[in-house]
């Protein structure tokens, strides 16, 4: 995609801005690190942003980490611990980690002006930093932290502390740390697979693909089968709805072959469903963009009915097709959602039923308070917001004030 | 009837745009937020004062400032939410002044709590305590320049909103300026005092930043054609 692509989307202004900003940056080196090339959010928001800033006149390369199996085993672990999981990391597993740093160390050009790590990975090539003068170093952290694990955490923050700066995607992953912690959520990109505009064929193909009828208001929740997701809530307030509403309920998601849990959750939301027509559980595969894409559009009302999340990049994408969505107050979700403004917040089934109902009885206000929440994620959570931030926040690396005439 | 004059000054149009930074700092009751209120930096508060602003411009009424929305929605405190809302913040001209009122008004009704025996304060959950968040202002030029009201109303109507909203909030409250750059603009090199006080007298917080750019672009094509009647 180019810079040009995004312009009928979000408007001149927003890409002119853009090469202001980048003017003032130009020629810069930026060196992006993560583990992986392919594969996971931040794999995904790379490969698009590098060619974008190098389009702007940075100079953006991106480079991934060497690294074997056993390493990646104790990276989930660490990542899980991160989110808050019981676990512990064994002085083996802390040896293979810093290890495997340490060879990248050796192996890897770190050369440039802005050193840009993601994840905790690749944390540990900060130790370069003092041996590279003119060069800042960012951390930026994709993880929910919220309530990480101390021992992961205590591990960790050594490391980042000798960066320059930090990245996180929610206000409520605020750490005490001693450097500067930005803000900066997450985005989609309006022209993927997931997120572009859809004609009615293919919206209406999809939805003979799976045998929902169009005469019915449709709920929909699109996430993976975890507990964490509470799909079995989901149905609990279907079947509040349908007392007075005949409705229809989509529960779609992939099952990760890493996640043995999740068939277990599915064939409990396949024994709490029965046989009622009306319920639809559908296990779609990982390259299933479109037709994801074209249940959201056909969607009366979304729903997120998570117990915990990250930033909740569904939310994001329910909103962007300008549906009304109803979610839980957790993670990254108040961020997206003011109650009544953008969205409706909920904190019990009982609350999410409520709610629904009111929504399918008042197609205007569900229609009026859809089109806010597309136009709160067009100004906020789209990928040139998180492109200029990128700028602003290199840019920040060069003035010490809270306000820079730049 | 007045002719329109070339300006003694130019005016230049430029854009902030703005990167938040995390403090740490969080507040799950009314007391905490008080004392946040008080120590935090003065762009934490206008962090809070004015995100909406910025993010919901396409809303009208906007959304109340942060610290409002958290009391009434969080706390379930509608009475002190509401007050916080009714703030008039176009009266202050310095972000320390607007702080002085939020801690007074806190103040207060922490006391009358008091005074009246209901000591118990609620308290959030975790899970929506409030995170007090500092914004960076970058102010770049926007490239536009005008030389008379003819070519400011035309420049007007294609700036982002968000060289409207430096122009006319970030000015006057967080550069300390008496009154916003078109209202000081038009009054000190326009010689148009009477256009000036009447963009002065428009109350910026009530419109959403494209209703406030009709506005003034009626204001000034209003005195516009006065001239060429």
């Amino acid at each position: 995609m180019k810079l040009s692509d995004y312009e009928p989307i979000v408007g001149k202004n927003v890409i002119e801005e853009l090469k202001q900003l980048a003017s003032r940056l130009s020629a810069k080196v930026v060196r992006n690190v993560n583990s992986t090339a392919v594969g996971g959010g931040v794999a995904e928001i790379l490969s698009r942003m590098t060619p974008l800033l190098n389009e702007l006149g940075l100079r953006a390369h991106w480079d991934v980490i060497k690294a074997e199996g056993e390493f990646f085993s104790v990276t989930k672990k660490l990542h899980n611990m991160l989110h808050g999981k019981k676990a512990e990391l064994t002085q083996s597993e802390i040896d293979l980690f810093l290890e495997t740093g340490e060879k990248n160390l050796k192996n890897m050009d770190l050369r440039g002006e802005i050193i840009f790590v993601h994840d905790p990975q690749p944390i540990i090539l900060v130790k370069k930093k003092s041996q590279l003068k003119k060069s800042n170093w960012i951390w930026r952290c994709h993880i929910d932290v919220s309530q990480p694990n101390k021992q992961a955490w205590d591990f960790l923050k050594p490391y980042i502390e000798q960066y320059d700066v930090s990245v996180f995607s929610s206000p409520s992953f605020a750490q005490t740390l001693n450097i500067r912690q930005v803000l900066i959520p997450p985005s989609i990109d309006p022209l993927s697979d997931k997120n572009k505009e859809l004609s009615g064929e293919t919206i209406n193909s999809a939805l003979r693909k799976f045998g929902i009828v169009e005469d019915k208001p449709l709920i929909v929740q699109i996430s993976r089968f975890d507990y964490l997701k509470d799909p079995l809530g989901v149905i609990d307030v279907y079947r509040l709805v349908k007392k007075y509403i005949d409705c229809q309920l989509v529960l779609a998601g992939g099952t990760a072959t890493d996640d043995p849990e999740s068939s277990k959750v599915l064939s409990e939301v396949r024994e709490r469903a029965g046989r009622d027509p009306d319920i639809h559980i559908l296990a779609v595969p990982a390259a299933s963009d479109i037709e994801i894409n074209a249940l959201q559009r056909a969607a009366s009302v979304i729903l997120q009915k998570s117990i915990r999340e990250g930033f909740a990049l569904t939310v994001t994408e329910g909103l962007w097709k300008a549906k009304p969505v109803v979610a839980s107050a957790v993670g990254g979700i108040p961020m997206q959602i003011r109650h009544k403004f953008s969205g409706l917040l909920s904190r019990t089934t009982e609350g999410t039923a409520y709610w629904v109902k009111q929504l399918l009885n008042s197609p205007e206000y569900a229609k009026a308070l859809g089109e806010a929440g597309r136009e709160y994620i067009k100004q906020n959570f789209l990928l040139t917001r998180h492109l200029r931030d990128y700028l602003l926040l290199f840019l920040s690396l060069y003035h010490n004030k809270d306000i820079v005439n730049i | 009837m007045r002719k329109i004059k070339k300006a003694e000054q130019p005016f230049t149009f430029y854009t902030r745009l703005h990167l938040q930074e995390l403090t740490g700092r969080k507040a799950r009751g009314l007391k905490e937020l008080l004392e946040g209120i008080r120590d935090v930096s003065g762009s934490v508060i206008y962090h809070h004062t004015h995100r909406f602003l910025q993010q919901h411009q396409f809303l009208s009424p906007e959304p109340p400032n942060d610290f409002a929305y958290w009391i009434t929605e969080i706390l379930g405190e509608h009475k002190l939410g509401e007050e916080l809302a009714s703030i008039d913040t176009i009266q202050f001209s310095s972000i320390r002044a607007l702080r002085n009122k939020l801690v007074e008004t806190l103040e207060k009704h922490i006391g009358q709590m008091k005074d009246t025996g209901q000591g118990q304060f609620r308290v959030s959950t975790v899970e929506e305590q409030f995170h007090f968040v500092k914004t960076v202002s970058f102010i770049l030029p926007s490239g536009y320049v005008a030389r008379d009201i003819v070519e400011f109303v035309e420049i007007l109507k294609k700036v982002t909103i968000d060289s409207i909203y430096f122009h006319v909030f970030e000015a006057k409250l967080r550069l300390e300026k008496q009154m916003n750059d078109f209202s000081y603009w038009i009054d000190t090199s326009c010689a148009d005092p009477e256009l000036a006080q009447k963009l002065s007298r428009l109350d910026p917080y009530t419109h959403t930043l494209e209703g406030l750019r009709a506005k003034i672009v009626n204001l000034v094509g209003k005195r516009i054609e006065e001239a060429r009647v």
